[in-house]
């Protein structure tokens, strides 16, 4: 049987094809990706190439209005780029620092997890109260000051550049307690199983028993969190650029989009604002609404129930 | 030195309690030649596992080794260090399990668990590690070996699943297999399969073999020897045959005498009255005294020394059988 059949065989996706909200929240996830990963080719303007920016077109409503131009289908921004290019940009870079960020916290926060959790006693009391303590600081706080640190140490051209990368690090440093939480209770309950003490008696090394055997078999939990965590991270980062302390406007992320054109709201421009947002919003919900039903199929207490 | 394969000499082991220590094996000894199967025999509590962990050294926290010597082929291996004791486990001495529902690895295909073993005691390479992993498969006779090392564990049957267990076991010919109850969680026709292919094995690989059970019957069939312990010591041990035909310590008496088959038809089974004394209150003098028959005054004072009677293969502790 080869890894197609055992997968179209399982249960998993049996109760894939049943469920209607999933299939249809992981569609759209796929499909926005999947554009704003293709979004040099499918959309219609570059928005980071300033040649083709006219001041002129700046503020123009979408084009089912009045003063709509064709060129431009959900209108253009205050600086004259086309909203549904920079959107799917956008949302690139959105994406981007949202899985980065949650690949960062779970490097950290597996590593910690098990640890603490296989190793027990005074390892596990300190690393545990580390994650209790950066849990108890708001992300908002460590993120303005470390981007004023790094303003100020590579002034503020190059903050532009490093901003994403930033970013990951902010959000991921922010959340991994969670993941280490979780690795650690499951871990807590494999480590006292039989085949944890098969393998030392078998006469694997520790870290062969931690990687190898333990590991695995905490996964479920850490990929259902993981849906969730992905969408959190987009919000934070969101919110963070809506702050102004997130991704520069020349290379906007959704949030940094909503927020420059929260100022020009009362001004008439509400689609600045108003399309990036429908997008965030759409593309947390779809997130969330998978993880939904991956927590629902992972959760062996509700299996086949 | 020269011919024992293990030499266990006055193990004793000890559970550091909030309240004090704990001692769960109070001086035990018994030797082990090669091909040689011991069965260790005793209700839940006596030591049995305790015993067998602590000769791979391996007694999970607070337990802790507090006298006594194991010695292997000559090796002390209470003295060696953490990576060296490594070297021994699953190389020299293999252990199976109880439940093989809960020994293998539910996420990891049987091929992986059983080259990882391979890999952690000898330098080969993956096809020849892969070559033995299939050859000890088809010594403990699993049908079509080759589909079933790429299966997962939840794919195998229950007594399929404890025949992959002995094979793991038997991957880096180990000179002693420790057998904790490997044959509890199966009915009894895989059982007789699982006893049948471990003496066997025993006498092809020249192996030796200590089977610990509370089962007498699949002692009986299997081992040649027996250690009958309560309470964290050995009270009788001898030829299996012997002590099944003619056991002499009242405990043991007890335990063979509440096998059904063994007494005459309609008769009500004898049984030992009352319970294990747990480690927290081991009475003073002999163990077993509060539930013995032939008990006298001089139990209740002085604890019984192993000693030998009927020449010396029979020991037993006891000061009212043994004179």
């Amino acid at each position: 049987m080869n890894t197609w059949q055992r997968f179209n065989n399982s249960y998993f996706f049996y109760s894939f094809k049943r469920d209607p909200v999933a299939i249809a929240s992981f569609t759209i996830f796929i499909f926005l990706v999947g554009i704003s990963f293709l979004a040099p080719v499918v959309a219609p303007f570059n928005p980071y190439d300033t040649s083709t920016i006219d001041i002129m077109d700046s503020e123009l409503p979408p084009n089912w209005m009045e003063e709509g131009d064709d060129r431009f289908i959900l209108g253009t921004d205050i600086q004259g780029r086309d909203l549904l290019s920079t959107m799917l940009y956008g949302l690139r870079t959105s994406v981007i620092i949202g899985i980065g960020a949650v690949l960062f916290q779970a490097f950290l926060g597996i590593i910690v997890g098990l640890t603490a959790g296989y190793l027990g006693g005074k390892i596990d009391a300190f690393l545990m109260r580390i994650a209790d303590i950066q849990f108890s600081i708001p992300y908002l706080i460590v993120a303005i000051i470390a981007s004023a640190v790094f303003q100020i140490a590579f002034g503020v051209d190059r903050f532009e550049a490093l901003a994403l990368p930033l970013l990951v690090i902010i959000i991921g440093i922010s959340e991994w307690p969670k993941y280490a939480r979780t690795v650690r209770a499951s871990v807590l309950g494999e480590r006292n199983k039989e085949y944890v003490e098969a393998a030392r008696v078998i006469g694997l090394n520790r870290r062969l028993i931690m990687y190898r055997h333990i590991l695995p078999n905490t996964m479920t939990p850490v990929l259902v969190i993981s849906t969730i965590q992905v969408a959190q991270a987009v919000m934070s980062e969101a919110a963070l650029s809506f702050l102004g302390l997130g991704m520069p406007i020349t290379k906007p992320s959704l949030g940094s989009l909503i927020n420059a054109g929260f100022e020009y709201v009362f001004s008439g421009s509400w689609w600045i604002t108003l399309f990036p947002g429908i997008l965030l919003v759409l593309f947390t919900l779809v997130i969330i609404l998978f993880g939904d039903w991956l927590r629902d199929v992972m959760n062996p207490k509700l299996y086949k129930g | 030195m020269v011919g024992h394969l293990l030499e266990v000499k006055d193990l004793e082991v000890k559970f550091a309690l909030r309240f004090g220590d704990l001692t769960a094996i109070d001086g035990i000894s018994f030797i082990l030649d090669k091909k040689e199967k011991l069965g260790l025999v005793g209700e839940s509590g006596a030591g049995k596992s305790v015993t067998g962990f602590s000769i791979i050294n391996l007694i999970s926290k607070p337990g802790y080794i507090s006298g006594g010597s194991v010695t292997l082929d000559g090796v002390k291996l209470n003295d060696l260090t953490d990576s060296e004791m490594r070297e021994i486990r699953g190389n020299k001495i293999s252990m199976i399990f109880q439940d093989p529902m809960m020994t293998l690895n539910p996420v990891l295909t049987i091929a992986t668990q059983m080259t990882e073993t391979v890999h952690a005691h000898r330098n080969v390479s993956k096809n020849d590690a892969m070559d033995i992993a299939l050859d000890k498969l088809k010594k403990v006779y699993i049908p079509s070996p080759e589909k079933r090392l790429f299966q997962y564990p939840h794919e195998c049957s229950g007594g399929m699943r404890q025949r992959i267990v002995v094979a793991i076991a038997l991957l880096t010919n180990p000179a002693l297999i420790i057998a904790d109850e490997p044959t509890t969680a199966l009915d009894v026709t895989i059982q007789a399969g699982i006893t049948d292919l471990l003496s066997e094995l025993c006498e092809t690989d020249d192996m030796g073999l200590i089977l610990i059970t509370h089962d007498l019957a699949v002692v009986s069939q299997v081992t040649e020897k027996i250690a009958v312990m309560y309470a964290g010591k050995i009270i009788e041990t001898g030829l299996t045959e012997d002590i099944i035909k003619n056991p002499r310590h009242p405990y043991t008496q007890g335990l063979i005498g509440s096998i059904p088959g063994t007494q005459e038809m309609g008769k009500r089974l004898t049984q030992i009255k009352g319970m294990m004394p747990t480690l927290t209150d081991i009475p003073k003098g002999c163990a077993f005294h509060p539930r013995c028959d032939i008990g006298e005054q001089i139990c209740r004072e002085t604890t019984p020394l192993l000693e030998s009677v009927d020449g010396e293969k029979r020991l037993i502790a006891c000061h009212i059988a043994g004179v």
